[in-house]
């Protein structure tokens, strides 16, 4: 189990202890985090799981591939250096204590 | 409440047909959530139940095991169904499949045996997904289409030819304009299909995917408007004012045009509206249409509509086998079609919800960054 903790702008941090193994998408969902819906179910097609590393874990999460870039396009809340799709990012014990920041849709 | 009558808690469908039927997925990933969550959230689930009648009258719901349950407020989500061959035409012999739910993944996957012969009826998106599975999992794989083109539902000839090429690319022996008569069987099992030309195709497997049909039924005895799908007003209403309905078993006016969607995203939408309009939220369903399917190494993803369109601007992006194709009516861009292109469609997804339409000269044109129709570069 890895401990995962997102903070929502402007509001409340969730933190919880994820199964390896999942992806950060299923992650959220299953902490009932909001804003993380994986409409597509994690196959870069909605860009409804979008978060922002927190900096110092960013290259803990791993590259970018190019769809990934291009779904990152058309996220509601306009991409960071920092962003990534949940859904991307495989959860193992390397990622224990890692933050993200979950953008709130206009 | 939630009451459904498959015995599983909600999931994902479209990975049947890829992931899950190729053996990479199982199928307790698909559950949207965890069956907990629902009792969390203060739903009592009912599962492998159906309801056999609406009485609308009562503001009650019965179902097969008699139980009565009472509403304040409905809300049909009963989806749509396969639509199968009649037994006249064979469509009861063992050996025919079709795919829907997790039951009919979980008969099909296990006899997807390398050299077997499946036979598949029908070229659209579970007809080609499940071909690009089988050939994947090595049987010879004969596909049928008895339009003269793949595809030619939803998509323009472009795209059509695309697939067609990848298909037979991979040994896929794919024929269009092909009708057949029925299907024959030896002991009630499935041997063949015959043609009404006359030619007779063996098989071990048949996979019927001719469409869907909404499951209207009990909409429809309950005296709701139906029209392709139950009839669903811009909140998602019915003819009666305390039932709603969302998703796949829903149709609605968008543009002028009677619509119905079979997608994740109209289910997910629709659900959403649904919710907010019984929670006392004024909204309407303004939802941009998307939708996506992936065979072998290539994906395919659509936004928008096509129907009605004049014609149709290639954008080819440079790498191989990379290309969208954008749909216009006169000078509106009305849907796009990008294959292997993800950047075509995240952008071309932001500029239909924009509501811009940018030239067909400019689309054609590789060279044209469409990026700045949609996020102005920064000062």
């Amino acid at each position: 189990m890895t401990r995962i903790t997102w903070k929502i702008e402007g509001d409340r941090d969730i933190s919880g202890e994820v199964e390896d193994g999942l992806n950060l998408m299923e992650a959220a969902i299953a902490h009932d985090v909001p804003y993380i819906y994986g409409e597509c179910g994690g196959c870069l097609s909605c860009a409804t799981c979008h978060v922002f590393v927190e900096p110092e874990w960013l290259e803990m999460t791993g590259p970018v591939d190019d769809v990934e870039d291009a779904m990152l396009e058309m996220t509601d809340v306009e991409r960071r250096k920092t962003s990534r799709l949940s859904c991307q990012v495989e959860v193992s014990p390397e990622l224990d204590g890692l933050v993200l920041h979950v953008p709130i849709p206009e | 409440m939630l009451v459904g009558e498959e015995p599983y808690a909600p999931y994902q469908r479209p990975p049947l047909s890829k992931d899950c039927l190729l053996g990479k997925l199982e199928p307790d990933r698909l559950l949207i959530r965890d069956p907990q969550w629902y009792a969390e959230q203060g739903v009592t689930t009912r599962f492998s139940t159906r309801i056999r009648e609406i009485r609308t009258s009562r503001r009650q719901v019965i179902s097969d095991q008699g139980d009565i349950l009472e509403y304040s407020k409905l809300v049909l989500c009963t989806g749509a169904g396969a639509r199968t061959l009649p037994e006249r035409m064979g469509g009861d012999l063992d050996g025919v499949f079709t795919l829907r739910t997790i039951a009919d993944m979980q008969r099909l996957r296990p006899v997807l045996q390398p050299g077997r012969r499946l036979l598949i009826l029908g070229g659209g998106y579970i007809g080609l997904e499940v071909a690009a599975v089988a050939r994947q999992l090595g049987l010879e794989v004969t596909l049928l289409e008895m339009a003269d083109r793949i595809l030619q539902r939803v998509a323009d000839r472009e795209t059509s030819g695309f697939f067609r090429d990848l298909h037979r690319e991979h040994g896929v022996v794919l024929r269009e304009s092909t009708r057949v008569a029925r299907l024959a069987g030896v002991d009630g099992r499935v041997r063949a299909a015959e043609l009404e030309s006359g030619e007779r195709i063996d098989a071990d497997l048949v996979l019927v995917g001719i469409g869907s049909q909404p499951n209207t039924a009990l909409a429809e005895s309950a005296g709701l408007e139906c029209d392709n799908g139950i009839a669903v007003t811009e909140t998602g209403r019915t003819s009666d004012p305390d039932i709603y309905a969302a998703g796949d078993c829903t149709s609605f006016v968008r543009n002028g045009v009677r619509v119905r969607l079979e997608s994740v995203q109209n289910a997910a939408d629709q659900g959403d509206l649904v919710a907010r309009v019984l929670g006392g939220e004024e909204t309407a369903y303004t939802a941009v249409p998307w939708f996506w399917s992936e065979q072998y190494d290539c994906r395919l993803q659509i936004v928008g509509l096509n129907h009605g369109h004049t014609h149709t601007v290639l954008r080819r992006s440079g790498k191989d086998r990379s290309q969208s194709v954008w749909y216009y009516a006169d000078d509106r861009l009305l849907a796009i079609d990008a294959m292997n292109d993800t950047r075509s469609f995240a952008l071309g997804r932001r500029i239909i919800e924009m509501g811009k339409h940018p030239s067909p000269e400019q689309v054609a044109d590789p060279e044209v960054d469409l990026k700045a129709l949609v996020r102005p570069p920064k000062r």
